[in-house]
């Protein structure tokens, strides 16, 4: 799986940017998008996913189903 | 570190609602671009060290008496944030609105350095750029840093500061001294964590999110640790504080007497912007700002300890220009990339002499009309508004006016206290016909209103309301004006002819900022 940015909430910040550990997430028309290849969850980095821990607006940053889970 | 889940209930308030109806929130929808001015403190030469009236005379957020006549913008390079505040929305689409964390466009640092030697050089008031956001300048250290560095190239007489919520800047302390940073705004709002734990949902802090008063505690800490090593290094130091009735009002005095013993030089506090239109927490579960006289209660109980503030107009984080106007649609991103800039050094120095010799007339002015009072011993204190456009003048219409000052008057003289707007909003539920009401309720604790012009309907209401507009002192300076004016009252008021009576209280305007 990998965590994907809700557009119609993102209030392109930019704060999760700088905090993700794999340069995943950068600024498409307006917000913010994660690139689900390089997303990782933060598995290996942290304890919690930085976009998430970061984000101002909860539930914005969310799992992304339809990619299986990150494998170390 | 130990992360801390303790959810910060305010009292029957469902919490969990309210951030979904935050997270949900657009703004109040409507189109345009406004923002509001200055702030300061009203010390005046007199009142400071020689060395910090230096620093802080032409510094409109600094100084009361530099508002007047300088200008300050702020550019939109720092988006992220480190903390969330329940009394900030970061959905900050609505073009209308005046209050920190809102603005129309962000910029890179190239952006604002050119737009700020655009601003430079067609307002040759500007003197200082401020980064404020719309997040923390200094949870954006790249981008802040590097927009300081362009700018002191291009615009080296142009001073910068700064306003932070202080949880990064033990950690920039260096940088900022390294850029010549020399003025440093920290909003500290509780000194206790168990009062911050209401103020505060969380933080981010060494790559977790921290709650409830763990969280306030580490903010806390950095906040004073940041405040001492500042003014160890000579930087300059004004401290915010957001008023919160019920939540941390009677603390506050226990904050400025923290921040006083840490070397912040002036204290700010503001009034709770707390509208539910704005979306942030404290405007869903019906958290009321102060009233004016809650406000300035606080304000004076302070004072004793060190200076107020009382013209923050708590400005947008893009704001341009001076008191009671915005300049910021001029200077779009579209339009300063197209404009031929020529930064011309000396007509800027030639402005900022001729304001210095403006100063000396109104200081003296008022110098003059203090010798008439010296001798009256009375207990009377009145609080007059006074419509003004600037420059210390009564020059405003009663009915153009889109914010008064206010003066508290008494035997020791004349005493700028506050300001209070009285524009129109796009929600808060007054209509056209009910303008003059709005006004009335803002400036209901006043005996008397200075205008330059009043027409025979307003002044009729004013009247019956018990305030006395007075247009007699038609752009004189406002200081000798309402002293003259106060002369009379006392002596009304000995002789029998009137009777004094304390006014009531007003209202704090709280709505989003209609732009025109």
């Amino acid at each position: 799986m990998a965590y994907k940015i809700v557009a119609s909430q993102c209030t392109s910040c930019s704060a999760c940017e700088a905090e993700c550990p794999n340069e995943a997430i950068s600024e498409k028309g307006g917000t913010f998008v994660i690139e689900p290849a390089k997303c990782t969850e933060c598995i290996g980095h942290f304890d919690t996913a930085q976009c998430v821990a970061v984000c101002p607006v909860d539930k914005t940053c969310i799992i992304d189903t339809s990619y299986p889970r990150y494998q170390l | 570190m130990e992360s801390l889940t303790h959810q910060a209930d305010a009292e029957g308030v469902d919490m969990e609602a309210i951030m979904q109806q935050v997270a949900e929130h657009k703004g109040c929808g409507t189109s345009g671009g406004s923002g509001k001015s200055s702030c300061g403190s009203s010390a005046g030469p007199s009142d400071l060290p020689a060395e910090i009236w230096e620093k802080v005379k032409n510094h409109p957020c600094y100084s009361e008496e530099a508002h007047h006549h300088f200008a300050r913008m702020h550019v939109a390079v720092a988006p992220a944030c480190n903390i969330q505040c329940n009394y900030c929305n970061r959905k900050y689409d609505c073009a209308n609105e005046s209050r920190p964390g809102v603005v129309s466009e962000r910029l890179t640092p190239e952006q604002a350095a050119k737009k700020v030697v655009a601003v430079a050089a067609t307002i040759p008031q500007m003197t200082v750029l401020g980064i404020a956001g719309p997040g923390d300048p200094l949870a954006n250290p790249a981008k802040t840093f590097k927009t300081f560095e362009l700018i002191s190239k291009t615009a080296p007489d142009i001073k910068l500061c700064l306003s932070t919520n202080g949880l990064a800047l033990p950690q920039h302390i260096d940088t900022i001294a390294k850029y010549n940073v020399d003025h440093v705004t920290i909003t500290i709002n509780m000194v206790d964590p168990e009062v911050g734990a209401k103020i505060y949902p969380w933080i981010f802090w060494n790559h977790k999110r921290i709650e409830g008063v763990e969280a306030a505690r580490i903010l806390s800490e950095n906040q004073l640790r940041g405040l001492e090593m500042l003014t160890e290094r000579g930087i300059l130091c004004k401290v915010n504080s957001v008023m919160i009735p019920g939540v941390n009002d009677q603390h506050l005095v226990e904050v400025n007497k923290a921040v006083k013993s840490r070397g912040a030089f002036l204290h700010n506090i503001m009034p709770l912007i707390s509208a539910p239109e704005h979306g942030t927490v404290f405007g869903l579960s019906g958290q009321r700002g102060p009233s004016a006289q809650e406000l300035k209660a606080l304000q004076d109980a302070c004072e004793g300890e060190m200076n107020m503030m009382r013209h923050c107009r708590q400005c947008r984080a893009d704001a341009v220009g001076l008191l009671g106007e915005d300049r910021s649609a001029e200077f779009t991103t579209d339009k300063i990339m197209d404009m031929e800039v020529n930064y011309d050094l000396e007509s800027r120095k030639a402005y900022q002499a001729a304001v210095e010799q403006e100063r000396v007339a109104k200081v003296e002015a008022k110098n003059e009309e203090m010798a008439a009072l010296a001798g009256e011993d009375s207990a009377i204190k009145v609080l007059a508004a006074v419509a003004t456009k600037g420059n210390g003048l009564i020059n405003e219409h009663f009915g153009h006016a889109k914010e008064f000052q206010i003066y508290e008057l008494s035997t020791s003289g004349s005493k700028f206290v506050g300001h209070r707007r009285v524009d129109m909003y796009c929600q808060g539920g007054f209509g056209e016909e009910d303008t003059l009401g709005t006004v009335i309720r803002a400036i209901n604790d006043c005996h008397a209103v200075f205008v330059a012009k009043i027409g025979g309907c307003p002044k009729n209401d004013l009247i019956k309301a018990g305030i006395e507009p007075v247009d007699e002192f038609a752009h004189e300076f406002i200081e000798k004006s309402a002293i003259s004016w106060f002369k009379a009252y006392l002596e009304k008021v000995k002789s029998g002819e009137i009777a004094h009576v304390a006014r009531g209280d007003a209202e704090i305007r709280q709505g989003a900022l209609i732009a025109e």
